[in-house]
């Protein structure tokens, strides 16, 4: 469609739409308290809230970005970054098409899938034996 | 209504004593073994994981028990059976955003049959379906979309095999039905009045298999994805509404879940489609906004990528998850208004409950002739205009 005769959609979307926000940061200071005192992590999955258009952004951007920033290739990508309140985590799941698939906030001191997995760590020991093995077979020329 | 209704061929109720993996190793057969293979890592799982609970609308405290259940269930055969609908459901499905956790789930059952999806066709197609069956007697899942015609077997067949013959056929060794779409859960638009196929649902007919019903036109794609790996992480079916829904999914109201219910609350309504109330965001209800009876996750799931909703674009709630949706009276019409004409109603009605069938019926007629009446053909003249 030429761009001059494209139809102008303007659904106007007013501040105060906001009425989830001071709730979810509530919930928040809510489970920093908990991870302070009794070392309790908590998840807040952002797609099970209803959020009006902007307001997942507005709450995204009130936590804004702190120190620790990561991203993971693992089924599409994943970007994971503590917010400038410490212990307050952003985690974000895409797909390989880089649509969010998930979005959640993390109140931990580390993201588990952040972490090394023992799963994983076991592979990755088969995978170095197997290279080594492999090495001193042609090393010795056999 | 079923709870928690445990079934063959997903998670094990209990991890076994004896037998039990090592931890970093995997029992083989299953699907964290299947994932693995796939060289999905454990850390990708676990993304799989927690995508998997927020699509089941579970809290992401279960996230660590998906992903130890999920490890340990078998792929599932599943057959699933196309009758009289759009295809939509399919395409809803098929066309879904979250491509690798969907396909990663399409990858972990046994899609057996699908008329549209696979690549045999004819008595090659039947043969498929009826080896799986055999195969799988009682623990495959049967997946339905679209209704059944009962006034003539011939109004919708498949290889020459009635929906309805098909139907009772596939049932019979089914673990559980899965009926996708309003078609197959409620009768959906071939229902609609006056339902000249004689439509009816899945469980108008099936009434001794578990039924989980996944309404909508078309449903969530999350939704349909989000049932079967219930099935696939817990081997059972989730709890259901009275009208046999997931509660999970369609526990609440669209309008307890949207973010225009502010507006609804203070009285603030968009009139039309385009005056300040529209512009503003208000609430849909004046507009006909079916939002307060009917129960989905639209307002939270979303669509499109998780974009919007419709009510987000500024369009009423038709209320597509809802029995009888169609024949609601109107899709721009408020709630508070009466879906009939009361005066036609009120002489049918007159006509006393013994004859309340013949009243009905009689409504319908009318209403199908009015239809006839005002229908007028177009031509190609008028397409020139």
């Amino acid at each position: 469609m030429n761009q001059a005769h494209a139809p102008q959609f303007n659904i106007h979307v007013g501040t105060e739409l906001t009425w989830n926000v001071k709730p979810i940061l509530h919930e928040i200071r809510h489970a920093l308290e908990k991870l302070l005192n009794d070392g309790e992590p908590s998840i807040i999955d952002l797609r099970s809230i209803p959020l009006a258009p902007g307001e997942e952004e507005t709450i995204i951007n009130s936590l804004g970005h702190g120190e620790v920033h990561a991203r993971l290739d693992v089924l599409g990508s994943s970007e994971i970054y503590e917010t400038r309140f410490t212990g307050v985590w952003l985690v974000t799941h895409y797909n390989e098409d880089d649509s969010i698939v998930s979005r959640f906030i993390e109140v931990t001191e580390i993201p588990d899938v952040l972490k090394s997995q023992r799963e994983d760590v076991t592979h990755a020991l088969d995978e170095l034996v197997t290279k080594l093995e492999t090495e001193e077979t042609y090393d010795r020329g056999d | 209504m079923t709870k928690d209704v445990r079934l063959q061929g997903g998670a094990p109720e209990e991890a076994p004593e004896k037998g039990t993996p090592e931890k970093g190793t995997l029992e083989k057969g299953t699907l964290g073994e299947a994932l693995r293979s796939q060289g999905v890592s454990r850390r990708g799982f676990m993304k799989f994981c927690a995508t998997t609970a927020s699509m089941m609308a579970l809290p992401p405290s279960m996230i660590p028990l998906i992903a130890n259940a999920l490890e340990k269930a078998r792929r599932p055969s599943v057959i699933w059976l196309s009758f009289q609908e759009c295809t939509g459901c399919t395409e809803s499905l098929t066309r879904a955003h979250t491509t690798t956790v969907e396909s990663l789930i399409f990858d972990l059952i046994s899609l057996d049959y699908h008329h549209t999806l696979q690549a045999a066709s004819g008595a090659a197609a039947e043969a498929a379906r009826e080896a799986a069956m055999e195969e799988n007697f009682g623990n495959y899942l049967l997946v339905v979309d679209g209704s059944i015609p009962l006034d003539n077997p011939g109004y919708s067949t498949i290889a020459g095999i009635s929906n309805l013959d098909m139907l009772k056929e596939s049932a019979k060794g089914a673990a559980a039905i899965i009926a996708v779409g309003t078609c197959a859960t409620y009768g959906g638009i071939p229902h609609a009045n006056p339902n000249p196929t004689g439509a009816v649902s899945v469980n108008e007919i099936i009434k001794d298999k578990p039924i989980i019903n996944v309404p909508g036109c078309p449903p969530i794609p999350v939704v349909i994805t989000g049932v079967l790996a219930h099935y696939l992480t817990f081997g059972s079916i989730p709890e259901l509404d009275h009208i046999g829904r997931p509660k999970v999914f369609y526990g609440q109201s669209i309008h307890d879940r949207c973010y225009r219910r502010p507006f609804y609350d203070k009285g603030q309504f968009a009139e039309t489609f385009d005056d300040e109330g529209a512009r503003k965001g208000w609430c849909l209800y004046k507009l006909g906004c079916k939002g307060p009876t009917t129960y989905n996750a639209c307002a939270t799931t979303k669509w499109n990528n998780g974009t919007s909703f419709p009510i987000e674009s500024g369009h009423p709630c038709l209320g597509c998850s809802e029995p009888d949706f169609w024949d609601g009276g109107g899709f721009y019409k408020p709630l508070s208004l009466p879906t009939e004409d009361l005066s036609k109603t009120a002489v049918y009605t007159a006509a006393g409950a013994a004859v309340a069938g013949v009243a009905i019926s009689a409504l319908n007629r009318a209403k199908k002739n009015a239809s006839n009446r005002i229908h007028i053909k177009t031509t190609i003249d008028d397409l020139r205009k």
